[in-house]
């Protein structure tokens, strides 16, 4: 298990107090002026060689997508923008750093616009998490009061200023150009790229989207050292995230642990096992709902990283583990999100936007057995139809859940499908 | 993608109070020069706060106004996002989250909860004006499911028991304590951390 001393998330469950003087005691806002005046190729460096990958879903070298922003400006400004537009299903990480340690994070945000050249940053927060707004809106006040931010942030010599803005309920906006578009006043709906957002971004500037956790990482890593960090986990796969357990255990939390922890070990150590056993285990989502569930002969023993999970064709994602017991009916668990993603889609793509509630109307009859078992090949030949041709990857991850569920319980599917042609009740899950 | 429209009877006229005014104002100044359309999203926010919960079309014209934006425009921004409503709610608006994650966690007693205390149907308002209720997506606090969301504020593991008495703590005026209704604290398993129990964590500071 991860060591406290070890722990970069100190205040996950807000059990001390938000607020700047509290946090400087947790180490927060430690002299940043150092860290900072070690410079801006010296900063990406070492977040280069800690190995982060950003923690937002995609797991994309933080440090690498850094050094992509231009290192002379032509005129345009520079933007920092930071995505705490979380919405994955089973994912709720965001939400506890800002919260409960918003100081931590918005000392990563000074910091990462420092080392591209950004004056100014903006986080875009949920629409629903209006609490978390609140929050952070305070704490940014404090750190303006504290000459933390503003004309020469923490006298660093570096001029910063930090926004914090909010949508109103769009699944979609968590993608990175749709987010930029939200941020602009228009509908959320993904940009075609390239251009990328490091040359062109919010409002035509060089600009980079990154996770809350990514950014909240970064002082530490830099203060810790890249060794420090990169020592944890597995080669490429390295440092601690947070990760969200949720489902059928006995208590469902978030804690932080190191990349690579055994999945079982995860949920037995931090989320009091699984409801009635570890045998009575069925299924589980590991990265939230856009991945592919695992069975539990999978889940047995597989890694919670990125490369561990994609040798089994599922993916780390967010690092939301949904956990579902024996007692669910999968068909119906793998509806509700297709469901979900219909009423995600934002429309622009026909793939999409006809795909995604196509896909959900035939599992909604599956999961009633009202079907032909032809259908199930059907629906996953509509599922590759739809990945991989549309802008964004809200295609993908309306296809991913559904091919999961076939490649591992396609006979779930059809011993309903023959029970009901025999006149039989259709059956929940064995 | 679902089908949004405004409702068929509207107010004759909007218009921001003061306050609301100033706070525009200062909204704007979050944003470049000449970029102040960013700032629709949290005004009209605030304007559909001040009209008790929805969205009307005198509202879309004068926000369309205030930010040099044309009605349709602002009319687009009120139909994709979905938490704003086009139709009149309830004093209190319970947004019951009913995603996977929710929905393993008994998401569905929750909701009947709702339609025995409130109104069969989604968006009905009750008949004391008190309530309504619709299904949401995912809330992002799935490891406290199920979770509703009630103005600013999450209530989190609860079950229909709960939400019944949530309801009625709500219509007799008193207000229910936010966050987790089995005493946990937030995200931390029931029962009490297992981490973060080192108290040298918080005795000096990290790195020295």
């Amino acid at each position: 298990m991860l060591a406290d001393k070890d722990r970069i998330f100190t205040n996950l469950y807000g059990a001390q107090d938000w607020r700047l003087a509290a946090a400087r005691k947790r180490g927060a806002w430690d002299n940043t002026k150092a860290l900072i005046e070690r410079g801006r190729d010296a900063i990406i460096e070492e977040m280069k060689k800690s190995g982060l990958r950003g923690r937002g879903g995609a797991g994309f070298p933080t440090g690498l997508k850094w050094s992509f922003m231009p290192k002379q400006s032509d005129g345009r400004p520079h933007y920092l923008v930071v995505n705490a537009d979380e919405s994955e299903p089973g994912t709720c990480k965001d939400r506890d750093i800002l919260r409960h340690d918003p100081h931590i994070f918005l000392e990563g945000c000074l910091i990462a616009s420092f080392s591209m050249a950004a004056h100014a940053c903006y986080i875009y927060v949920r629409g629903e998490y209006r609490r978390e707004y609140q929050t952070l809106e305070a704490a940014i006040q404090e750190c303006y009061d504290a000459k933390l931010f503003g004309k020469n942030a923490a006298g660093a010599g570096w001029d910063f200023d930090c926004y914090v803005h909010h949508g109103a309920g769009a699944y979609i906006c968590g993608e990175e150009t749709a987010l930029l578009e939200s941020l602009e006043g228009k509908k959320g709906m993904p940009r075609l790229k390239p251009p990328f957002p490091a040359n062109v971004g919010l409002y035509g500037c060089p600009t980079t989207v990154n996770n809350v956790e990514s950014i909240a990482v970064a002082p530490d890593i830099l203060r810790r050292g890249a060794g420090w960090f990169s020592a944890l986990g597995r080669p490429n796969n390295t440092g601690t995230k947070v990760f969200c357990i949720s489902g059928h255990v006995n208590k469902p939390c978030n804690v932080e642990e190191e990349m690579g922890i055994p999945l079982k070990e995860l949920i037995e150590k931090h989320a009091g096992g699984v409801r009635g056993g570890w045998d009575n285990l069925l299924a589980i989502i590991p990265g939230g709902s856009s991945v592919p569930l695992l069975p539990k002969t999978i889940c047995d023993t597989v890694l919670m990283d990125f490369d561990s999970l994609r040798d089994v064709k599922s993916g780390l994602g967010t690092a939301a583990v949904i956990v579902m017991d024996r007692s669910t009916d999968l068909v119906k668990a793998i509806a509700r999100l297709a469901r979900f993603y219909k009423h995600e889609s934002c429309g622009q793509c026909t793939p999409c936007r006809e795909g995604t509630g196509w896909m959900w109307r035939v599992l909604e009859r599956m999961v009633k057995g009202e079907a032909e078992t032809s259908e199930i090949d059907l629906l996953l030949e509509v599922s590759y139809e739809v990945e991989g041709h549309t802008i964004c990857a809200l295609g993908d991850a309306a296809a991913w859940p559904i091919q999961g569920l076939i490649r591992h319980f396609r006979g779930d599917i059809e011993r309903r499908i023959n029970a009901r042609k025999a006149g039989k009740p259709a059956m929940a899950a064995e | 993608m679902s089908l949004r429209r405004l409702a068929p009877d509207q107010p004759a006229s909007f218009a921001f109070t003061k306050e609301n005014l100033a706070w525009a104002g200062q909204q704007i100044k979050k944003y470049p020069d000449g970029r102040q359309v960013s700032a629709v999203v949290p005004i009209l926010w605030r304007a559909q706060e001040q009209q008790g919960g929805y969205v009307t079309e005198p509202m879309i014209r004068v926000v369309g106004e205030m930010l040099g934006m044309s009605p349709i425009r602002v009319l687009e921004i009120a139909t994709f996002y979905t938490m704003f409503n086009l139709k009149p709610v309830g004093k209190h608006l319970i947004q019951v989250c009913t995603t996977t994650p929710c929905w393993l966690r008994g998401s569905d007693t929750v909701l009947a909860a709702c339609k025995k205390n409130i109104a069969h149907s989604s968006e009905t308002v009750s008949a004391d004006g008190m309530f309504s209720w619709m299904e949401v997506e995912c809330l992002g606090a799935c490891v406290n499911a199920p979770v509703v969301q009630i103005g600013d504020d999450y209530y989190e593991d609860l079950d229909g028991a709960r939400m019944e008495s949530i309801l009625t703590d709500l219509r007799a005026g008193r207000k229910p304590k936010p966050g987790s209704q089995i005493g946990r604290q937030t995200s931390a398993p029931e029962g009490g951390p297992m981490t973060l129990t080192d108290p040298a964590l918080f005795a000096k500071t990290k790195g020295s």
